[in-house]
């Protein structure tokens, strides 16, 4: 549903965006990650057609973005970084208003945007102008804007980054429910727990190029290795890590835990509980350690740091 | 929620839809913008009050002044000024609302882009010249409703005050169009500023470039009113024709300026107002050394004329094409022109002429060039005279959309054509007016082509960047072009043309005057 080929973006010297290449099929959530200034923002502009390419090519619903700039703008709905939205408007007028520019008619307009005003809580503010609404509300309309032309691929930039928890909660959930009815999206955010829950595929961009790209497993496997285990028993440990060692690949160890890289749990879990067991020391627990996006997300950007270093230093 | 992806196409134009139905499909998308921001402005007190009092408490106020002066002017004598004053109140009556128009203009593109409400919309099926249209539109409307109403409250105060002026309907036609082409100036003008700008204070600094020059306007409107020997007549003022004509004209550039710069990119590209003179200068020299499009400088001389010269004057085809024609066209001008009776020279049959002592003196005058150092100082006036016409065209050129140079350059040849048609009509010869121009003419003549097609290049390429470039990158294209072949080919030229008309021309003039 949304395909670059090569994608890349120059501001005169500058390039902002380096030959990048990403796919991502329909009815699933692309989060693409990045510190400030990566190129997320102009990717996802070269996306909806406002900056044209320098080179290489950007597809959207099978629409090239230079050929067909009005075609893909009609195929997607963008929730901007500003929601940016006309202050002295009311809710339902604003809704009105992009209702028209899409050429929905006046019944769908009105149907469509009572059902997503409902949909998040903003009917109380249906004919309050938008200069009173605060904050979290702004960035709601403006997301509810981008629904309301139901469009096949949905470009969401920091889509609950001023949101109350709730309101959070209203828009994973939308997404969610959306991403089921084979909508698409590219989610870009700092949140990477909204991104860890919401992503089928994550991509992580720095200083235009992509430099991680997968799925939260491949990810995890890349650049933090084999899934973490800990296993905890009653009493110390006396001994024993260096005896699983012959069996786990063993990380790290403490009083009375130890844990390992496994790369195949269903193997090597049950064998290492038997061994265990079988030497009469009782185990209170064996669990996976919990590795987060943050976790992948740092080392990724890190590994990149390193390599930048590098590359410099051959340089000189 | 209903999950059904929307299959409608509006904005497409399929290959068979006819040209009419593109226009009404941008126009219906435009003015959804037009009256989204026409309802939002008359949402503003800060322009729905000046609005007001201009509409209906300063025509009674002009009215009153109109009245007064009138009056107090009939105590000297000079009705006839008085009774002036009374259209041209009705121009500033109409005048001050449109001034309103650039406020609105620079709130409407930059204060949106400031806002940042501006994406949203770029992000919509919405074409570029739909927007454009819509928020030029949208800038018009409000101050143009007051001008007319503000216009016809005066009008309609007149018929029931003791002024008794009765206009001419041709002179209210006038003012009203007056009225519109300078909102429409103001308001295509204030596109251009607004797309050099991020914020509405610097855009309000840059709008003196366009208030400085519609002050001039009206002072000299205002001044073609009072003086008007035709001021009653039923088709109008002929001056003001002119001007209405002008400022269309104006209009019509500013409007594919506009059209050129409010595109996407440029919207969203400019994020501070800093101009890197330095880097500026830097690339036009770049593109002065090119041999090709990615600005590879050439290597040495050799290079830079076969690569570099030639690239760039298949760059300037089409403005040399325009350049020649437009030459060509003042030369026959002026020829027909010399054919007026009223405007031909009285001058003797050849016979007579070549029997009298004017041709020896002729002969005599031209013959006294011929001492060096007296060429060598017409050489020199040659190059200064020729040098500093083209340098004005050019310079001229970029504040007039290029139109300096198809002005001031071709005036040559309208005189030449009128002095051909004189030595015709006189049953001359013409081989010696051959003479004169041809001999130094076949350097000047393309040179001068070339130079005019320069400053027209420079001027107009703002209007329509060629495709995929910007206006600055354009514009920084077509400079470096000028320096490069005003180095190459018009200073060289010049020089040789100076020569030539100096030292060689006099020479075969009285050879063939038979001297």
């Amino acid at each position: 549903m949304i395909e670059c080929n090569d994608l890349t973006k120059d501001f005169g010297s500058f390039r902002a965006v380096d030959h990048i290449n990403l796919h991502v099929e329909a009815g699933s959530v692309l989060a693409l990650l990045g510190p400030n200034g990566a190129g997320k923002t102009t990717t996802v502009r070269m996306m909806t057609s406002i900056l044209p390419p320098s080179s290489g090519a950007v597809r959207i619903a099978g629409y090239d973005v230079v050929e067909k700039p009005e075609k893909v703008r009609s195929k997607v709905g963008v929730l901007t970084e500003q929601h940016g939205l006309y202050e002295r408007m009311k809710g339902l007028e604003y809704l009105d208003f992009f209702g028209q520019v899409y050429h929905l008619s006046k019944d769908e307009r009105r149907k469509r945007a009572l059902a997503l005003m409902e949909r998040f809580d903003l009917t109380f503010a249906l004919d309050k102008r938008l200069g009173e609404y605060s904050k979290g509300m702004k960035q709601k309309l403006a997301l509810v804007r981008a629904m309301l032309h139901e469009p096949p691929v949905l470009l969401l930039d920091e889509p609950t980054s001023a949101m109350d928890p709730l309101s959070a909660k209203q828009v994973r959930d939308a997404i969610v429910d959306l991403q089921r009815g084979e909508r698409t999206f590219l989610i870009t955010t700092h949140n990477l727990a909204e991104a860890q829950a919401l992503a089928d595929r994550i991509a992580i961009i720095r200083h235009g190029r992509i430099i991680a790209n997968g799925t939260f497993v491949e990810l995890a496997k890349q650049f933090v290795g084999e899934p973490l285990m800990e296993l905890r028993v009653k009493g110390h440990l006396n001994g024993l890590v260096q005896d699983v060692s012959n069996l786990v690949q063993v990380d790290s160890s403490g009083d009375d835990w130890v844990r390992y890289r496994a790369d195949d749990p269903f193997e090597t879990n049950p064998n290492l509980l038997r061994h265990v067991t079988g030497l009469g020391v009782d185990v209170i627990t064996l669990a996976p350690v919990s590795q987060t996006l943050e976790d992948i997300y740092l080392e990724v950007v890190r590994e990149d740091e390193l390599l930048e270093g590098g590359t410099h230093d051959d340089i000189h | 929620m209903t999950t059904s992806t929307n299959s409608f196409d509006p904005h497409i134009a399929s290959d068979q839809t006819t040209r009419w139905a593109t226009f009404t499909t941008t126009m219906q998308n435009a003015l959804i913008i037009t009256r989204r921001e026409v309802r939002d402005s008359f949402r503003d007190w800060r322009i729905l009050a000046p609005i007001f009092i201009l509409t209906f408490l300063f025509p009674f106020l002009a009215q009153f002044v109109a009245a007064r002066f009138s009056a107090w002017l009939t105590g000297f004598g000079a009705e006839l000024i008085g009774e002036r004053t009374i259209p041209f109140l009705l121009m500033i009556v109409g005048f001050f609302p449109i001034s309103i128009s650039l406020v609105i203009a620079l709130e409407t593109f930059v204060g949106e882009k400031e806002r940042r409400s501006l994406e949203p919309l770029l992000s919509t099926p919405l074409t570029n010249t739909e927007l454009y249209i819509g928020k030029t539109l949208s800038a018009m409307i409000p101050p143009l409703i007051s001008s007319y109403g503000g216009m016809a409250v005066y009008l309609t105060t007149l018929l029931f005050t003791e002024l008794a002026w009765r206009p001419q309907p041709m002179l209210i036609v006038q003012i009203v169009l007056l009225t519109t082409v300078q909102a429409l100036v103001m308001v295509t003008g204030a596109v251009v500023v607004s797309s050099q700008t991020t914020s509405t204070r610097a855009a309000n600094l840059l709008a003196s470039f366009i208030i400085i020059p519609m002050t001039l306007i009206i002072n000299g409107e205002s001044i073609i009113m009072f003086l008007a020997p035709d001021a009653d007549s039923p088709s109008g003022i002929g001056a003001l024709w002119a001007i209405i004509i002008g400022m269309f004209v104006v209009c019509i550039l500013l409007l594919r300026v506009g059209n050129a710069i409010f595109n996407r990119e440029e919207l969203l590209g400019r994020a501070i107002d800093q101009l890197n003179i330095f880097g500026v200068m830097k690339k036009i020299g770049r593109f002065a050394r090119s041999i090709d499009d990615e600005g590879t400088t050439a290597s040495n001389l050799i290079e830079w004329y076969s690569k570099g010269v030639t690239l760039s004057l298949r760059r300037l085809r089409t403005a040399m094409q325009v350049a020649a024609l437009v030459f060509i066209v003042a030369f026959f001008a002026g020829f027909l022109f010399g054919q007026l009776e009223q405007w031909r020279l009285p001058l003797p049959p050849q016979d007579e002429f070549l029997g009298t002592d004017e041709l020896s003196n002729a002969t005599e005058i031209m013959s006294s060039f011929l001492n060096t150092s007296t060429q060598s100082s017409a050489m020199g006036f040659i190059i200064l005279q020729n040098g500093r016409i083209l340098l004005a065209a050019m310079i001229l050129s970029i504040f007039t959309f290029g139109v300096a140079s198809l002005t001031l350059t071709p005036l040559t040849y309208l005189i030449l054509g009128y002095l051909l048609a004189q030595v015709l009509i006189a049953g001359y010869d013409p081989l010696f007016l051959f003479g004169a121009v041809f001999t130094h003419g076949i350097i000047e003549i393309p040179v001068i082509v070339i130079a005019a097609a320069l400053g027209l290049r420079l001027g107009s390429i703002v209007t329509r960047p060629p495709r995929g470039e910007t206006v600055g990158e354009a514009w920084m294209v077509a400079f470096g072009d000028t320096v490069k072949l005003t180095i190459a080919l018009v200073i060289p030229g010049l020089i040789i043309a100076a020569f030539l008309e100096a030292f060689v021309t006099p020479r075969v003039v009285i050879a063939l005057l038979g001297g």
